[in-house]
């Protein structure tokens, strides 16, 4: 094991894409009943139109700043959501709008927290990057890459201490995973058996270098491996993979066991925030996911064969989300922005 | 010759200590590297070891003796072929230059370290509202007031714990959290191992989730390397989230300069967190100080940084005898009532400040000396009100000038008070260099007494 392992952070991507392939040759698919794939194709779908729209508002010059879309890569949060148990948190970074709807937040408040409304989230002072919801157990929208990582093994501190039996989960990408308090965290996790499902959405670019411009290795799931954290690749374009794996990472957890690692394979079709003119990669490449491994296709296509929704059903479903987002995105334009009062509160308790 | 065995230090701001023990008797015979005795301080216990041979001539200091100053000769070793004679021919005069001249001023290198320990004023409280009428005092040292203060707030709250490095099982490398391993387990007390920056957002989880981390920084110099989580997670979280989610946690250990540890281990971060909105932070003088505030800033549902000062840590005051002694954070104290001037001072800088208020009594300068306790929020109500009484201001701090918490006072002090000032208003403050190592820099680097009264003498015109 030693010596193979070594093989693989010494040289070629070739032998860590011998590991992932025998990995994934006997990938865990969890069997969704026809309610399964309809909440999953309904919950991806609504995090797909709702970050085409927030897409459209940026253009408008409604949203400002920053702005990370997470179309592509809504298998991953929806598979994990499926998995979790009542009162396990989510953590995440910058790309977070898809985490806050997969936890059940109002799309109206996340929406117009975009537009720096007064019915945001945040009430108008977070944006994009930094909201937040104790009740969901929705911890943030981060904007420092990484921090959400030492911070989410905290929550899982928290569970322990408390004896709870809850799981936090801590996303982050690709670029954060090479960060260096990513590591201090692995250390504690394992070193007190904390219940932390580290989850790294891979989407093989952070900003514009690519994984392996940027990792001396590419396999992200071994990076716990100096600590003795388990790790799993993932396919994260298909949310029955993500549910599975999940499942097992959040019983480790749940156990006793100490955190687990999750890499999921994923994909962003836009660019990095809306700014980014994507010249690193080429159209074919994204164009080639998009057609061949969409997640939310990949349901709709299963929920057609299994004959479990026709194409009018799956028009309804796509209408209904429509009219949320629309509504969402109503809201985010007419909600007055926050009162100039507000400057001053919600700096000290 | 005969040659002293003088009384060794155990780290770099340890005054005095107890000799213990000894392992050798009158006459034995030692080899260099004998362990000859045991000595200890209210950190830490070390044994002596000879380090030339001979036999033990003369102990000159018994064991079980409090208080041994640091260099104080403890016994004579005399060499082969000497005896009890050639004691009393070498045994002076060699002694007083025995330590090298570095050694010498090392002791007294930062002018509050010559101070006489137990002689710090007692704090006037009398304008301590918090303290009933009455009240007994007792002797407290800072480090201790501090370990109080935790453990009655771990007794109060079962989601209080406190974390850092070197914490729970060495009892504390500083030895605040002495005996908090036994009384609250492991759970409650934990090492951490060397990683700043991990474990400080590991906190801020924590306390996002409504615990009560106390993290300690083995020094404030370190959580630079945290410092990001510290503003960027726990200050400005709980604007971020319109008021949803905060941190309830209190980053505390020893800040600025201790001594001759030169730049990196040297420098007060006082202004750098009362820069940022979302944050309280403290600077505590005395143990009541210490004790109150500490206490006030676990029940803080805010993030504070408290910051200590090893030497302080060994410092006696009185404080207040009470079950439950709990200081207001944002209020600062008058320390010393006066017309002529207002000294205003917060952390060590009021070791100087003080002396220098008895000096300047004695050349019939009235010196009004305000202990801020709080740096942010800043109590400049309590520093109008003195300077209108007396027209003239003189700060004191430790840290660098650019951008000091003295640059503020004064700002707000033009600002609100312009009208009342005789004279411009003055900061002493540690000298706009990186703290150096040798003996003699230190000392120029760091205020002093003298400085302090040139600056009285400046703006009262009694030059």
């Amino acid at each position: 094991m030693a010596t193979a392992r070594k093989t693989t952070s010494a040289s070629s991507k070739s032998t860590s894409r011998t590991r992932s392939s025998a990995k994934k040759a006997q990938p865990a698919i969890a069997k969704f009943d026809k309610d399964e794939e309809l909440h999953a194709y309904r919950e991806m779908l609504l995090i797909r139109r709702f970050e085409e729209k927030a897409g459209q508002l940026y253009g408008m010059g409604l949203i400002g700043g920053f702005c990370h879309l997470y179309i592509g890569q809504e298998a991953v949060v929806v598979g994990m959501q499926m998995a979790k148990k009542d009162g396990d948190q989510m953590i995440t970074g910058y790309r977070d709008h898809g985490h806050m709807l997969a936890m059940d937040l109002d799309p109206k408040g996340v929406m117009a927290e975009l537009t720096g409304r007064r019915g945001g989230l945040s009430k108008g002072k977070g944006g994009s990057m930094h909201m937040f919801s104790k009740e969901k157990h929705f911890y943030g929208g981060h904007g420092i890459v990484g921090a959400q990582v030492s911070l989410g093994t905290g929550l899982g501190f928290a569970n322990k201490y408390r004896e709870n039996g809850n799981v936090a989960m801590a996303f982050f990408g690709d670029g954060a995973s090479n960060q260096g308090q990513v590591y201090e965290s692995f250390n504690m996790a394992e070193l007190w058996k904390l219940p932390v499902v580290y989850v790294v959405e891979n989407n093989k670019y952070g900003m514009g270098t690519s994984v392996a411009r940027a990792s001396a290795t590419t396999d992200l799931s071994q990076r716990g491996d100096s600590f003795g954290i388990p790790g799993k690749q993932v396919d994260g374009m298909d949310v029955r993979a993500v549910k599975a794996a999940s499942e097992e990472a959040l019983e480790w957890c749940r156990e006793g066991k100490g955190p687990f690692i999750l890499e999921m394979i994923t994909y962003r079709y836009r660019g990095h925030s809306m700014s980014d003119p994507a010249k690193y990669r080429s159209k074919d490449e994204v164009q080639k996911m998009r057609t061949e491994h969409d997640p939310i296709e990949q349901v709709r296509a299963r929920l057609m064969e299994n004959g479990w929704a026709s194409e009018d059903d799956l028009k309804g479903i796509d209408k209904e989300v429509r009219a949320r987002v629309a509504e969402a995105a109503e809201f985010a334009q007419t909600d007055p922005e926050p009162d100039a009062s507000e400057l001053y509160t919600d700096i000290l308790l | 010759m005969p040659i002293d065995i003088l009384m060794p230090a155990l780290s770099p701001t340890m005054e005095e200590g107890k000799l213990a023990k000894w392992l050798k008797a009158e006459g034995d015979t030692i080899s260099a590297g004998d362990v000859i005795a045991e000595i200890e301080t209210d950190k830490a216990t070390m044994e002596v070891e000879a380090v030339d041979e001979g036999t033990l001539g003369k102990i000159l200091v018994a064991e079980g003796t409090d208080n041994v100053k640091v260099n104080a000769k403890i016994a004579i070793l005399l060499a082969e072929g000497e005896d009890a004679s050639a004691m009393d021919s070498g045994g002076d005069a060699p002694a007083a230059d025995k330590p090298a001249p570095a050694q010498a001023e090392a002791s007294s290198a930062p002018a509050v370290a010559s101070a006489p320990t137990p002689a710090a004023p007692a704090p006037e409280t009398a304008d301590d509202p918090e303290v009933p009428e009455g009240t007994q005092m007792k002797s407290s040292t800072v480090r201790e007031a501090l370990r109080d203060a935790m453990a009655e707030e771990m007794r109060r709250d079962p989601d209080v714990f406190v974390m850092g490095e070197e914490v729970a099982e060495y009892q504390g490398a500083y030895k605040i959290t002495q005996g908090l391993l036994d009384e609250f387990t492991a759970k409650r007390v934990i090492d951490t191992p060397i990683t700043e920056h991990g474990f400080a957002g590991l906190g801020v989880g924590a306390a996002m989730a409504g615990l009560k981390p106390i993290v300690e920084f083995m020094t404030f110099n370190f959580a630079m390397q945290a410092i990001d989580q510290i503003i960027n997670s726990a200050a400005k979280t709980l604007y971020m989230s319109g008021g949803q989610m905060g941190a309830p946690i209190v980053f505390r250990g020893p800040n600025g300069a201790a001594a001759r540890v030169g730049a990196q281990h040297s420098q007060d971060y006082a202004s750098w967190y009362a820069h940022v909105p979302g944050l309280k932070v403290i600077q505590p003088y005395s143990a009541a100080d210490a004790k109150g505030l500490l206490k006030a800033a676990i029940r803080d549902p805010n993030p504070v940084i408290f910051l200590e000062n090893e030497i302080l840590y060994g410092h006696s005051f009185e404080i207040p005898d009470m079950d439950d002694f709990v200081l207001p954070i944002g209020k600062a104290k008058v320390e010393r009532s006066g017309t002529d001037v207002t000294l205003v001072s917060w952390g060590i800088g009021m070791t100087y400040t003080m002396k220098a208020a008895d000096e300047l009594a004695g050349m019939g300068i009235s010196a009004e000396v305000i202990n801020l306790r709080t740096i942010r929020p800043l109590d400049i109500d309590t520093v109008l009100a003195s300077v209108r009484k007396t027209g003239r201001i003189v700060t004191i701090e430790e840290a660098f000038p650019m951008c000091s918490v003295s640059s503020e006072i004064a700002y707000q002090v033009q600002e609100k008070a312009f009208d009342y000032l005789d004279a411009p208003i003055l900061r002493v403050t540690g000298k706009d260099v990186p703290m150096p190592y040798a003996a003699n820099l230190e000392k120029l680097a760091l205020p002093n007494v003298g400085e302090v009264i040139d600056a009285v003498k400046a703006v009262t015109y009694t030059a």
